[in-house]
Parts: C-alpha cells; sequence; structure tokens
C-alpha cells in the first residue's frame, strides 16, 4: 500500500490537516491497514520536499499546518493510478520458503506440514469471512479490501494443494516423505 | 441436542480384493445453527459422508442419529419420511424438476408428505420469498437463471420445518458472486437455526463455516473453529512499514 499515493488522493478534493488524513485513510482503507499519526507527517514531509504538496500556512506547527496538493502532485497521482505495481518478481513467500525447504529434508512429514499450515490459512479465511457477514452494514471499502486478502489466503491454500499433489507425484520429493518404510523402496522406483 | 451425529462410521463399496473403504471410523456431529464445511481432495470421502447422512445410504458399520432418533433403529418408511420433513438436500446441478415450476418445485416434499396443498403452497411460496424470489413463482426451471436456480433449490431444502441442510459442492461451476450468494443463503437458514453441512473443494465457501472439517482417505483428520474475536483479528493486521 502506498501511503505517499494514498495521501495525494485524499488531498486531491481539497486541503486538509494530517490527523484529519490519517482518519481518512483509515476509513477508506476499511481500517484494514491502521496508520500512525507519525508516519502520516514523515510522508507529508516528504511529498512537500518533493513539491507535490504545499503547506497553505508555513508558520503554524505540525497539527496547524493545512495541506493542499499541488499541479505536480496531481500528474504524480494520475501517473501511478495506471502504472501496474511490478509484479514480475516473485514474492519471498515465508510459506513457499518453508514448503520448499521441507521438501529437501529427511523425516519431515510434509503432508501434515502442509494441513497445518492449510488450517491455519482457512482459519484466517473464515475470520475475514465474519467480517463480510452483514452485507448490508458492509462498508465499501472494508469490502474490497476483506475480498482481495480473502483472495490472497484462498490462493495460498490452492498452491498448497497443488503441492501437495505434486510431492506426491513427484519420484525425487517422495524420498522425503517419512512415509511407510517397507514401501518407500518401491514407491521410488521411476 | 445435536441435529445430526454420526458414530464410527465406515462404508466399504465393493468386495474384497476390490473394496474401497470410502469411510473409515468416522465421527461427526452438527449442533442447532451451525454451518459445517468439509473439505478434502477428491475420491477422500466427502459425498459418501453426506449421503450417509442423509439416509439416502446405509453405512457399512457405525451410527447415524437425526434429532436424536438412530437412523438404524428405524423403518423404512419412518425413514422415508425423515428425509421429506426434516432433510433438506442441495447438490451440484440442483436437480429441479423440468416440468414444474418453482412454487411446485419448492412444495413438492410438503405434499409428498401429506400436507395439504394449499398449506405447501404457502409455505413454498414463504420460502421463496424469503430468498428474494417472490416473483419467480411460477416460472418454470429453463425461465429461471443459473443463480435464480439455485436459489429455489435452496428454498426446497429449507421449507417447512426441516432442520439439517446437506449440500454438495452447492455452487456448482457458479461464478465466485453466485458461490458467495449461495454460503450467505445457507448462513442465513442457519441463522434461524438450521443446522448445515457443506461438502466443498473451494476454500473460500468453506469460509463461511462455523467448523471446517478436513477429510482424507475415508477419515476426519483435521478441523478449524472461529472465534468470534473480529476486532483482534482487525487489529493483527498492522502491517509492518506500507511504503
Ligand atoms: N457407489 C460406489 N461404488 C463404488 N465405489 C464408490 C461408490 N461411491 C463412491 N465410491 C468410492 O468411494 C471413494 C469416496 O468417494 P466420494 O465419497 O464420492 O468422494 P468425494 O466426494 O470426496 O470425491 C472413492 O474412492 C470412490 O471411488
Ligand atoms: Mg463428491
Amino acid at each position: 500500500m502506498s501511503v505517499r499515493h494514498a495521501l495525494l488522493a485524499l488531498l486531491s478534493d481539497g486541503a486538509k490537516y494530517g490527523l484529519q488524513l490519517r482518519n481518512e485513510f483509515e476509513a477508506r482503507t476499511g481500517e484494514v491497514w491502521p496508520l500512525n499519526v507519525g508516519q502520516v507527517y514523515q510522508t507529508l514531509a516528504r511529498l512537500e520536499r518533493d513539491g507535490l504538496v504545499a503547506v497553505e500556512d508555513r508558520g503554524a506547527d505540525g497539527p496547524q499546518r493545512l495541506y493542499r496538493i499541488t499541479r505536480a502532485g496531481r500528474r504524480e497521482l494520475e501517473e501511478w493510478l495506471v502504472t501496474p505495481p511490478d509484479l514480475s518478481a516473485p514474492p519471498r513467500d515465508e510459506l513457499v520458503m518453508k514448503v520448499l525447504v521441507a521438501a529437501e529434508l529427511e523425516g519431515v512429514d510434509v503432508r501434515a506440514m502442509i494441513q497445518a499450515h492449510r488450517r491455519y490459512l482457512i482459519s484466517v479465511m473464515q475470520q475475514w469471512t465474519r467480517v463480510k457477514g452483514d452485507e448490508s452494514a458492509l462498508d465499501l471499502h472494508l469490502a474490497l479490501a476483506v475480498d482481495a486478502e480473502i483472495f490472497r489466503l484462498e490462493a495460498l491454500v490452492r498452491w498448497l494443494d497443488a503441492a501437495e499433489g505434486r510431492l506426491k507425484r513427484h519420484p525425487l520429493a517422495r524420498r522425503a516423505q517419512p512415509a511407510r518404510p517397507a514401501t518407500r523402496k518401491t514407491e521410488a522406483r521411476p | 441436542m445435536n441435529v445430526l451425529e454420526m458414530r464410527q462410521i465406515t462404508k466399504v463399496y465393493g468386495t474384497a480384493p476390490n473394496e474401497v473403504r470410502a469411510l473409515d471410523g468416522v465421527d461427526f456431529s452438527v449442533e442447532p445453527g451451525h454451518l459445517v464445511a468439509v473439505m478434502g481432495p477428491s475420491g477422500s470421502g466427502k459425498s459418501t459422508l453426506l449421503t450417509i447422512a442423509g439416509s439416502l445410504e446405509e453405512p457399512t458399520s457405525g451410527e447415524v442419529v437425526v434429532n436424536g432418533q438412530p437412523l438404524g433403529s428405524m423403518s423404512r418408511n419412518e425413514r422415508a419420511a425423515l428425509r421429506r420433513r426434516t432433510i433438506g438436500y442441495v447438490f451440484q446441478d440442483f436437480n429441479l424438476l423440468p416440468g414444474l415450476s418453482a412454487i411446485e418445485n419448492v412444495s413438492l416434499p410438503l405434499e409428498l408428505d401429506g400436507v395439504g396443498l394449499r398449506r405447501a403452497r404457502a409455505a413454498g411460496r414463504a420460502a421463496l420469498e424469503s430468498l428474494g424470489l417472490a416473483d419467480r413463482a411460477d416460472h418454470f426451471p429453463d425461465q429461471l437463471s443459473g443463480g435464480e436456480r439455485q436459489r429455489v433449490a435452496i428454498a426446497r431444502a429449507v421449507v417447512g420445518e426441516r432442520t439439517l441442510l446437506l449440500a454438495d459442492e452447492p455452487s456448482g461451476a457458479l461464478d465466485s458472486v453466485s458461490g458467495e450468494a449461495v454460503m450467505r443463503l445457507i448462513h442465513d437458514a442457519c441463522q434461524r437455526g438450521v443446522a448445515a453441512v457443506v461438502v466443498t473443494h473451494d476454500a473460500q465457501l468453506a469460509s463461511w463455516a462455523d467448523r471446517v472439517v478436513f477429510i482424507r482417505d475415508g477419515r476426519i483428520v483435521d478441523q478449524t473453529s472461529t472465534s468470534a474475536d473480529v476486532e483482534a483479528m482487525l487489529g493483527r493486521q498492522r502491517p509492518g512499514t506500507p511504503s
């Protein structure tokens, strides 16, 4: 989440104070991404340095400063909205790492390990789904943010399912399963 | 008292050496008002669990108890009555009868059970209304959209005094928005006290459940439960440092 650009977006409909920006940010992200005031002022200072926002009254101190977006700030915001974020490099996902490491280790019950992760992911999904529970009372921003979270977690669950199937089929990966020793030899035969 | 209780259920198909142990010593129960999802890979025994719970099939061994009544001690007729009165089924293809209108499909189980036509239709209309389908009552299945057919199937499963709803992959081939709609409907039925079991391989659908049970090779191997602590959940999601 780019706090920088979120603040520019909030300033695009009028000048605002720092605290006000923090509250609006949290409301617009469905309070899924809480933000502290210090972070807001730090980001505003950098935006000001880069000429993307301007302070209305330079004499006022922190909380009394009113910020407005500059012309350059508007251009930056428009550019950001249509520029796809760089997703070409795979993120270093810790869960993926754990499974990759486990596949190499002797004596790890990968299937049980995968199930433990699957159970955890689904229980987190259950909690997010509860947030969505009552549709009529659901805030749009919160609903969008929760959907994104649920889809992200679901993708991990599906990856675990696929990984489990692949580990079962792959002759080298089978070696790592603590499967019944009697059958291991025959199973490992190509 | 649990609406459904399955004790040490085993189901063997075929005979040795080709026998398949579809269920192997399964203990499973559902309380009133609870929604339980059953997840597991293809062939793990999910559908078998559901058909035995619904008395559509008999276990090789073990006991199924619905609303305190052991199915094993019931006559054929008593079991048939239980299937018409107490248990609602939703299958992947919704199983609506093409020659009957929506209201006729929904009230059919009550009519088969000997409820008078007028009362059966009134109950059917109420079920359709609760699912926002009042104006579709006289449409035939081929005049309804996929989502509407699905809602009719759910109306039929909850019509009258049903206390146990069993659904096997209820969202079928529908998109995720419709899948969510189905789960909302089942969730709402549970809020009214119905106990529901939903078999699915879809984690998003399963996450509507109060409890998710994992089945593999005919055995229940794991389960989740939800704590109501949503606020703590939101608090815990604080990011490190957004850039
Ligand atoms: N009527 C049947 N006759 C023989 N085998 C069956 C029958 N029904 C299911 N099975 C077998 O029982 C196992 C469990 O099947 P099922 O309950 O349909 O699994 P799932 O719904 O999880 O995919 C599978 O191996 C399947 O082939
Ligand atoms: Mg099945």
